[in-house]
């Protein structure tokens, strides 16, 4: 199990094979539909980010509202293809890691190879789990978007895997090869 | 005639929203338990343990399973001797939808197609309509979450196409799914009808709880089939390798017109949340 803070640099990037199992703590962002859409709006008109991307880590999610003395309501992630088409410009300006569930389209692998980053998919569906690693949260961004807002979380020991590394390595390639055919 | 409440039942689907949306049904984690022992991956085991604790986080903590707490949707028996005062019934259980996800702290999830801007109460539910004997209204739930209902297709396919292109169809489905709509999943299909019937049905099947026979031997033959045909594609739990990507196939069928075949699959992801009510 490796362990990772960001900002997150080339060499450690280097170092993550798809499969390892990962956890994550210190700070990451929160992004997902709307908020991408609104981020690449920002880069089109060359205004700046809400936050300083270089060495980051994006979470896709959209948690549920906190109650009363809650940090931070259910918080899973969301499934990431929906971001395929905003990511690779974001990678092009230092992002290093996305958090999410589900396959990327090649546009994405091929930044994850140009410009060193990786992909890493957290457990769908385990979102009150999840949100036991998650020690703040505030929104710094489009509160008005609710749980789509930009979000700077603070974690502990978030568990991810590297789904797709910057060799072009993807578990859920290799996974599913593994097991075809196997009943 | 018996007369019931508006406002009582949309206090009653509000409960049924809440309870719904934090304990894991018992026929769903029933079902996976058994994926579990069947799990030979150990990325597969690792992940169903995590699901399973998750179950186990939500009920102590009492917190949402998933943050997608989905769009709110019902099937509704309605019998022909009960009848509803106030509000219609449709609007009872859009006001038990509002306060359900609102008092319940659940994500809203519903917004405009265009600008993609909230609704900011969840509404509209979605609710079918089925008109029964007696005196009572049934209601069934289900939190039914985004990430899944992605990769549902519909296709109207040719009668020469028969069971053999229905299977194929509902295979290339999930393996097109991959990952996507957080497996080991439960597949709803729905055969006849026409265009609109089709997808009806593909969401009706969902409802029968896990565990349970499909009624019609023809259909669950198909079901056994199509079972091990998708555990063999190899997505496993959450699509890391393994051979349980699906927990449960369901089937309904209806007549359809002579010129047509009209399937919809409706993939359901592994934490399916639903509940029932009856008042």
């Amino acid at each position: 199990m490796k362990k990772l803070t960001p900002p997150l640099t080339d060499e450690i990037i280097a170092g993550l094979r798809a499969g390892d199992q990962v956890l994550i703590s210190g700070k990451i962002y929160t992004a997902r539909d709307q908020a991408h859409y609104r981020l690449i709006k920002l880069i089109e008109e060359a205004k700046p980010l809400p936050f300083d991307i270089n060495g980051q880590i994006i979470y896709y999610v959209g948690p549920t509202p906190a109650k009363p003395g809650e940090v931070i309501g259910s918080a899973g992630p969301t499934t990431s293809y929906r971001m395929d088409k905003y990511a690779p410009a974001l990678i092009a300006l230092g992002l290093k890691g996305m958090i999410g569930k589900g396959k990327r389209s090649q546009e994405v692998k091929d930044a994850l190879k140009k410009y060193k980053a990786v992909y890493f998919g957290a457990i769908g569906g385990a979102g009150a789990l999840i949100s036991k690693s998650i020690r703040s949260s505030r929104i710094i961004a489009y509160e008005d978007l609710l749980s789509e807002a930009v979000r700077e979380l603070v974690v502990k020991d978030f568990p991810a895997y590297v789904v797709n590394d910057m060799y072009g390595g993807d578990l859920y390639e290799k996974g599913r090869l593994d097991f075809e055919n196997k009943i | 005639m018996r007369f019931i409440a508006s406002e009582d039942i949309s206090n009653a689907v509000k409960n049924l929203i809440i309870n719904s949306s934090v304990n894991l049904p018992e026929d769903t984690y029933k079902s996976l338990k058994v994926a579990l022992e069947n799990e030979i991956s150990e990325s597969g085991k690792a992940v169903l343990k995590a699901i399973l604790l998750n179950a186990g986080v939500a009920k102590s903590d009492n917190k949402p399973l998933c943050q997608d707490t989905g769009l709110a949707v019902f099937f509704v028996e309605l019998g022909s001797g009960v009848s509803v005062s106030g509000k219609t019934l449709t609007e009872a259980i859009n006001e038990g939808t509002r306060r359900g996800y609102e008092e319940g702290y659940l994500r809203k999830s519903t917004c405009d197609p265009f600008t993609r801007k909230n609704i900011g109460d969840n509404t509209p539910a979605i609710i079918h309509y089925e008109f029964t004997e007696g005196d009572r209204i049934k209601i069934m739930y289900a939190a039914k979450g985004g990430g899944s209902e992605n990769m549902s297709r519909i296709n109207m396919m040719r009668p020469a196409d028969g069971k053999e292109g229905i299977i194929d169809f509902a295979v290339e489905t999930m393996r097109l799914a991959g990952p996507n709509p957080c497996p080991p999943n439960i597949i709803g299909i729905g055969i006849g009808g026409n265009f609109e019937r089709s997808a009806i049905l593909a969401k009706k099947s969902l409802f029968r709880k896990l565990g349970e026979k499909n009624p019609d031997p023809e259909l669950e033959e198909m079901e056994n089939l199509l079972m091990k045909k998708i555990n063999r594609i190899g997505t496993g739990p959450m699509g890391f390798g393994g051979i349980c990507t699906s927990l449960e196939v369901h089937i309904l069928k209806e007549p359809c017109h002579i010129a047509s075949l009209p399937v919809a699959v409706n993939v359901e992801c592994h934490s399916h949340r639903h509940g029932e009510i009856t008042l």
